[in-house]
């Protein structure tokens, strides 16, 4: 089969590799019939992710046919069509039971190396390094999805896979974010940093979930168009932005900040620098902007990616505000259903954020354009089967 | 521990007494020379039942991730064929104390290539958390500290290979299967150096 691979720094090949096979008794394997590239595959992409290795196939948002499933498996059927969470969950352990699942026990056999990082390991990803279980991801023709039971969610209708396909990650991972919030329909104003794709499903979540006002911070003029599509009044970043923000809302600021960027900000030589020179893993120019923008007794939510250690990170202003932090990879099988029954009820059009559909076979083409953000790039969705 | 001697001695006292020389002489490290481990995981299942997989000693072959042969001679022995970063060792292991439900020791016999004693105890843990399973080690490793250290350089420590089979324990009492990605599908060049080995 055709697979997308990460061959080093900014490299990509698609390479011919070998098919999956059932592994373990509670497997299938996914024909994928469309699959994305996510922002926190740039992070892999640009080789700022410690223990990817040269050869990994990425890719954790996908959907496709269930084509063969493991003699343990009881409720995924062979032709059911489904849409996979990123996150792999056993659906047994305490973390499970209590659906925090992306903190599942079970699922990364990799665990120690995590820990050794974190304290904990947090659950198995698809397409991710290996710290995160180095599971094969999705941009490929065909994938071995483990827990078949607990992961996808089937498809019962003939909707497009365009417009479910996101419920694989960033639909879910914008709706917890803004959830995390916990805004007070009509009086919640909340400021989202970052209207990347996980930013513009954060505003639309924001204002489905009843916010008075969405405030979008982004410095891509068509990204901060596609927010303002969505209701929000958008900003450009840049130092001023507290000050815009204190403007806008009669000097309160915002009672719940979302930092929607992560690692990768823009906008502080001082952390460019210092991330080159290894001197720091991230670049959290916008969680600390973020974190001293919002209002006193507010919440931060971070469904940003990070990876490791930052620097320069106001907390005293965290802890004197007394800002609620809320971060975390999504706990996705709490929000397919629901968010499911949103798109079919047309409440919601996720497929509205794609700006480019490739075949997968340009996907290196695709991770260069959408790394540099350039002709207008917000979204990738690739085709496996060109 | 099954060690009789109190670990808090200090090492050369009680190694150049001769009474606690005598006091130690049935036990598998003597003097507590060798370095302890102690790692622990909570499993969603009741002591009961963990005690029964462990005390069935050849199941640990299940979730011994390192390549392993247990054989039971007897109620309460077993010989075991590790294969380890310097070779194969092999040693008889007899178990020493068995409280059913809450604690198994055991010590290897004499003659043993790393000689070793240990225990695991099953305790409930608060609320509906589980059981909290703690395994206890010690041994003499092959090629005494400089072994320990090449050891850990090579990421094989003994601490780890515990915890790991804890976790795979864990793994396989609760999900029913034990994570891997072992023979997933991979690119180049990973695929071709895992075709060599």
């Amino acid at each position: 089969m055709k697979a997308a691979v990460w061959m080093g720094k900014k490299k990509m090949e698609v390479q011919e590799v070998a098919d999956p096979r059932i592994l373990n008794p509670r497997d299938c394997i996914v024909k994928v019939t469309a699959t994305a590239i996510c922002g926190s595959d740039v992070h892999l992409y640009n080789g700022l992710i410690p223990t990817l290795e040269k050869g990994d196939i990425l890719g954790h948002e996908f959907m496709g046919e269930v084509v063969e499933v493991g003699p343990a498996v009881r409720k995924t059927k062979v032709g059911d069509r489904v849409v996979v969470p990123f996150t792999i969950a056993c659906g047994a352990c305490s973390h499970c039971t209590r659906t925090e699942w992306s903190c599942c026990d079970n699922t990364n056999p990799n665990a120690h190396i995590a820990e050794a990082l974190m304290g904990y390991s947090p659950a198995g990803l698809f397409g991710f390094s290996h710290m995160s279980g180095g599971y094969a991801g999705g941009q490929a023709q065909y994938v071995r999805v483990p827990f078949a039971d607990v992961g996808p969610i089937k498809i019962e209708s003939d909707i497009p896979d365009e417009k479910v396909l996101f419920l694989s990650d960033i639909f879910p991972t914008g709706y917890m974010a803004a959830e995390n919030c916990n805004i007070v329909p009509g009086r919640s104003v909340v400021a989202v940093w970052g209207c990347g794709p996980v930013g513009q499903f954060a505003i639309r979540s924001a204002f489905l979930l009843g916010a008075a006002k969405v405030i979008a911070i982004d410095s891509i003029p068509e990204r901060r168009a596609l927010a303002e599509k969505a209701g929000a009044t958008a900003i450009p970043s840049g130092d001023d932005v507290m000050e815009t923000l204190k403007a806008m809302t009669g000097g309160r600021g915002p009672d719940a900040a979302i930092d929607a960027v992560g690692m990768e900000a823009h906008g502080s030589t001082y952390d460019d620098v210092k991330q080159t020179l290894k001197m720091e893993t991230d670049r959290p120019f916008a969680l600390r902007q973020a974190m001293s923008c919002v209002r006193k007794a507010g919440t931060l939510s971070v469904p940003g990616v990070y990876a490791g250690f930052l620097d320069k990170v106001p907390f005293g202003a965290v802890m004197a505000k007394g800002v609620t932090i809320k971060t975390g990879q999504t706990h996705m099988q709490r929000y397919l259903h629901p968010l499911l029954a949103l798109v079919e009820a047309k409440k919601i059009d996720p497929s509205c954020i794609i700006t480019h559909r490739v075949p997968l076979s340009e996907a290196p083409e695709a991770y260069a354009m959408f790394n540099a953000k350039t002709d207008g790039c917000i979204k990738v969705v690739l085709d496996p089967s060109r | 521990m099954a060690s009789s001697t109190p670990r808090q001695a200090p090492r050369r006292e009680s190694s150049l007494t001769p009474a606690k020389k005598k006091a130690s002489a049935g036990i598998s490290v003597p003097g507590n020379q060798g370095p302890r481990i102690v790692r622990a995981v909570t499993i969603r299942k009741p002591a009961s039942e963990l005690y029964a997989f462990w005390r069935k000693v050849e199941n640990l072959q299940l979730v011994i991730k390192e390549p392993v042969s247990i054989t039971a001679t007897s109620e309460e022995e077993s010989h075991w064929v590790v294969t380890a970063p310097t070779g194969t060792v092999e040693w008889d292991s007899l178990i020493i104390n068995d409280e059913p439900g809450v604690l198994i020791a055991w010590r290897s016999r004499e003659g043993a290539d790393v000689r070793n004693a240990g225990s695991v105890r099953f305790a409930a843990a608060p609320g509906d958390e589980g059981t909290e399973v703690t395994v206890a080690l010690e041994y003499d490793p092959p090629g005494g500290k400089l072994g320990v250290f090449v050891a850990k350089l090579a990421g094989e420590d003994a601490g780890t290979q515990v915890y790991i089979t804890l976790k795979r324990l864990k793994a396989l009492m609760e999900a029913g299967e034990i994570p891997t990605t072992e023979g997933q599908s991979v690119g180049e060049p990973q695929a071709s150096a895992k075709g060599k080995k």
